[in-house]
């Protein structure tokens, strides 16, 4: 038993026929739990009255974008070294889920933003990155979109990808640089995540517990979204292989 | 290799290859500005810095497709990848021959047009130094973004698209210490950063340009 073997596609559509109902029942019912939890379970916050639980879908859906480009990045390395197709279909599935995290994560970020700093938008070295962020997903799917030939696209992307994370790197640091900015810093996952005590910098324990639930049904929902999208471009190769065998036939 | 850099650079200054081009878009983009802006000395002092950095990057940008297209389509490039300069070797050479003959100019060309735009007196060492530091960066970039697109059909828009993202950071950093140099700001620390990042990028990008060539001569 390897890893490896799931690189087949036929065993990686067995094996994900059977995971993804399971795991798109779960992912319902975590987001659900979590966002309920979040929604109508907390207090409203002493400061920021309600708007305080648009954090439920912002910090998941930030997460996600951040965490989609590192999928991206792993699934890319690996089709450069071991040329298994399933890994580059995975990472094109990958994309336009984060790119949609992405906006999720700048539009609620806009929302929230407007009451509590008095502006939808500041030039503010997170919000900034995460724009960037954006135009990375854009253009690695423009690339993946513009090359007929799906060997060339997967390479040429995977190649892309990996630069890309470099410089997205690069770019999140010189942002920081370039600019001071009203964004918080981490406040979830610190020392003591759960049972440290509330301070300052660190979000209350009333409303970090439902917000890990909405973490990790948003996960689950990347997982379900990344398996049926990889699930659909092979099938989508294989019409394309049917296709040129019955044009064949008829030659 | 010097071969094939002189034959760049000839090729870029007599077929018509737009050697000057660069240096016209740079400069009907600056004409432009005041007319957005309007036409206030302090105004235009105050973004110079930014409009000549920006001007340069987007010169530098519009001369990209040309790197590798022609050889592409007169199949050079194919002999270039059979010859016994590694691609990496070719790679870098035209990256050169690139900054030889929109870089180096647009380097010259900036300080000119900053009277244009009344940029203050202490800028322009600054945004000399800046822009030479980080054009570099610009040609081996944008070089790599060629390289990606080249077997593409109309690929001008998508090479825009990939290619200015990767300039953020030197965009961020190069004009960070024309700026500090207009207000007399010590430049040292964005400085080195850009001579980093162009240093990076000058050593490791040309592998993953060859790399793309190859990819999309096989």
């Amino acid at each position: 038993m390897s890893i490896w073997e799931y690189a087949n596609p036929v065993k990686f559509m067995a094996t994900s026929g059977r995971i993804l109902p399971a795991c798109a029942v779960l992912a319902a019912v975590v987001t659900l739990v979590g966002l309920g939890w979040g929604f109508f379970a907390t207090p409203e916050d002493y400061k920021q009255g309600a708007t305080v639980k648009i954090i439920f879908i912002h910090v998941p859906a930030a997460m996600m974008a951040i965490n989609a480009w590192a999928m991206m990045l792993v699934a890319s390395l690996i089709w450069v070294v071991r040329r298994h197709h399933v890994s580059a279909l995975a990472a094109k599935a990958a994309a336009p889920v984060g790119v949609a995290m992405t906006l999720i994560a700048l539009f609620t970020g806009a929302v929230w933003g407007q009451p509590m700093w008095g502006t939808w938008w500041a030039w503010d070295p997170r919000l900034t990155s995460f724009l960037i962020l954006f135009l990375f997903y854009l253009g690695y799917m423009a690339l993946w979109a513009a090359i007929d030939d799906p060997d060339t696209a997967a390479d040429l992307t995977s190649v892309l990808c990996l630069v890309g994370s470099v410089f997205a790197i690069l770019s999140r640091y010189a942002v920081n640089f370039w600019n001071q900015g009203l964004h918080q810093g981490a406040s979830v996952l610190r020392a003591g995540a759960v049972t440290g005590s509330d301070t300052e910098e660190k979000v209350s324990n009333v409303y970090a517990l439902p917000l890990f639930v909405s973490m990790a049904g948003f996960f689950l929902l990347f997982l379900a979204l990344v398996l049926m999208g990889t699930r659909t471009e092979i099938r989508a190769r294989r019409i394309k292989a049917l296709e040129a065998r019955a044009r064949m036939a008829d030659a | 290799m010097k071969a094939l850099l002189i034959r760049d650079l000839r090729l870029a200054v007599r077929a018509g290859g737009g050697f000057g081009l660069a240096l016209a878009f740079f400069l009907i983009v600056v004409t432009l500005v005041p007319f957005a802006v309007g036409p206030q000395p302090e105004v235009l002092g105050e973004i110079a810095a930014g409009v000549l950095w920006l001007g340069a990057l987007l010169a530098c940008l519009l001369s990209l497709d040309r790197i590798f297209a022609l050889d592409y389509e007169d199949g050079s490039l194919e002999l270039l990848a059979t010859a016994p300069v590694p691609m990496e070797g070719a790679v870098s050479v035209k990256a050169l021959a690139h900054w030889l003959t929109t870089g180096l100019p647009l380097v010259l060309a900036a300080p000119v047009l900053g009277v244009l735009l009344h940029l203050p007196g202490p800028g322009f060492l600054w945004l000399t130094i800046s822009l030479a530091v980080g054009t570099p960066a610009l040609s081996v970039i944008g070089c790599f973004g060629a390289a990606l697109t080249v077997g593409l059909k109309r690929g001008g828009l998508l090479l825009s698209l990939i290619v200015l993202p990767l300039y953020v950071p030197v965009l961020i950093f190069g004009a960070e210490v024309a700026r500090r140099g207009v207000d007399g700001l010590a430049v040292g620390t964005p400085l080195a950063l850009l001579g980093g990042l162009t240093a990076g990028a000058v050593a490791l990008l040309p592998f993953a340009a060859a790399a793309a060539i190859r990819i999309n001569l096989r």
